[in-house]
């Protein structure tokens, strides 16, 4: 166990040295963030003016509250894996990775985790900016305050594995680009990216709610934005413990069986 | 008339080298596909809620997404990646090679990688088009066809020289990736009618990263709503960013040294 710990504070200095190196990638990385949920913030906004002032129980200033929440929300759990994993793959630079003794999702644990404590002042105050223009107004109570922050970090084990996980398709095939984006795309409309899940239409509402999107990253949002009852609040802490218990095993059998196709391309 | 027998060629050649991998055609088709039906599922969304968007119809906004795929198409087509390259080139001194060559140094920089299967964008985008064309109907006449052609040519000079001036920094500046990664996902606002983001990103929108010119202006001389008066600025904005984009070029091939440097 004292090894773990070791391996993740190296890990977390290593991260931090290279994100400092590399100053002008956080400030790309920061326009890309901020970008997507202020162009819906104002589509919707628009969408609420011309409609009489309010769509579906949100009004200007509640889809300002939504899309801001959704960034700092989106920023704590998001994962770039895979992304990297293809490249790892192909490259062959994974082999170096399973020669280690621990498992790599260690070391990609705490590359996430570090990363984000660097960038976490500039989404905050990228949002504190947006806060600013688009005047967002909470309806905040104690309770789900105090169960965002377990939804939001159970959030992020769910999407982290649920990613993880599936990045391992690299394994299989060097095309993994359309999986991605097949992903990307219903992560857009089902997680909440693109809409307040409440405005989408019910198909896609069960779908959601059924598969992994809606608490890799929705869930919190509404939690603290008090659109979930303390009883539906309950049950959805406890979905999505039961997705990373689900997540944990089809991760440790896709693994088993990833490792062994495994001959790194080009190697 | 050379230039584009110079252009026929380059084509020519990216397409023998990319017919050997057939089955990137498919792929990219399949991700191209996928992103269309995502803008379009993404607008069902908003119009099931009503029934113009700052303005703009329903149709409107499809012919906008139609114009914007055609374009993003045709950077990503040939501008892009030849631009890359030319990044790439002037890090690793292999820009003699184009400098020794017979033919202007900024157009064969211009146009030297060409991405054949981005076409699918570029087809997609006409086929869009089309559809909001049809559904726009009776409404439309030849000025609105002249307006458009005209802002399109426009807005492609527009892009075209935004794009020589970020990859030309590259002789002052080496590493520009990053930038041009910000142009691309600032493009992305341009899948929207600028009109409706407020008057800081509009602005940002239209002069830093000109998106407004190379998309939402077209559209708008379909949707009725070009003036004169803007479709003059468009040329005037565009043949001013031409002409500082072959200044800024001329400057960067002064300072660049050589492989050897």
């Amino acid at each position: 166990m004292s090894g773990l710990a070791g391996l993740y504070s190296q890990q977390f200095k290593t991260s931090l040295s290279m994100m400092l190196q590399y100053r002008a990638s956080l400030v790309i990385w920061l326009i890309s963030h901020v970008l997507d949920p202020l162009v819906y913030l104002v589509v919707w906004t628009t969408v609420s003016r011309s409609s009489g002032g309010s769509v579906g129980g949100f009004g200007a200033a509640e889809f300002a509250a939504y899309f801001i929440v959704l960034m700092l929300v989106n920023h704590v759990t998001y994962t770039w894996i895979m992304f990297e994993y293809e490249y790892r793959v192909r490259h062959g630079s994974f082999s170096f990775a399973l020669l280690r003794p621990v498992h790599p999702i260690h070391s990609d644990l705490a590359d996430n985790v570090s990363s984000k404590i660097i960038t976490m002042p500039l989404i905050l105050a990228a949002a504190a900016i947006l806060a600013l223009v688009f005047r967002p107004v909470f309806h905040l109570s104690a309770w789900a305050v105090v169960a965002f922050m377990p939804a939001l970090l159970l959030a992020f084990a769910v999407r982290f594995l649920v990613e993880w996980t599936l990045a391992l398709a690299a394994f299989w095939t060097t095309r993994v680009s359309a999986i991605n984006q097949v992903y990307f795309i219903a992560a857009l409309f089902l997680s909440g990216q693109m809409a307040p899940l409440s405005l989408l239409p019910a198909p896609l509402r069960l779908a959601a709610t059924v598969l992994p999107f809606r608490w890799t990253t929705s869930f919190p949002v509404e939690l603290l934005l008090g659109r979930v009852g303390g009883n539906d609040a309950l049950i959805g802490l406890c979905v999505q413990a039961g997705w990373i218990v689900v997540c944990l095993f089809l991760l440790r059998f896709v693994w088993r069986a990833g490792v062994r196709v495994y001959s790194a391309v080009g190697a | 008339m050379r230039y584009l027998r110079l252009l026929w060629t380059f084509f020519r050649v990216g397409v023998l080298g990319e017919l050997a991998y057939r089955a990137n055609f498919f792929v990219q088709l399949f991700e191209s596909v996928l992103e269309l039906g995502t803008a379009i599922a993404g607008l069902a969304v908003i119009f099931s809620y009503t029934t113009t968007l700052g303005g703009w119809t329903p149709d409107q906004v499809l012919a906008l997404v139609g114009v914007f795929f055609l374009v993003g198409g045709a950077i990503r087509l040939m501008i892009q990646p030849s631009l890359e390259q030319l990044i790439e080139s002037v890090r690793d001194g292999t820009l003699d090679f184009t400098l020794v060559k017979p033919e202007d140094a900024q157009l064969l920089s211009s146009i030297q990688r060409v991405e054949i299967w981005k076409l699918t964008d570029v087809g997609l985008g006409i086929a869009v088009l089309t559809v909001a064309l049809v559904r726009l109907g009776a409404g439309l006449g030849a000025v609105h066809a002249f307006g458009f052609a005209a802002a399109l040519i426009a807005g492609g000079v527009i892009v075209y020289s935004f794009w020589v001036i970020l990859a030309t920094s590259a002789f002052w500046l080496v590493r520009v990736e990053n930038i041009l990664m910000v142009f691309q996902s600032m493009y992305e606002a341009g899948r929207w009618p600028v009109s409706i983001y407020p008057g800081w990103l509009r602005f940002a929108l239209t002069f830093i990263v000109p998106v407004a010119f190379a998309v939402t202006v077209p559209a708008q001389a379909l949707a009725g709503r070009l003036t004169w008066q803007l479709l003059a600025g468009a040329w005037v904005f565009a043949a001013a960013l031409f002409t500082a984009a072959r200044l800024f070029w001329l400057a960067g091939l002064r300072r660049y040294e050589g492989a050897s440097a």
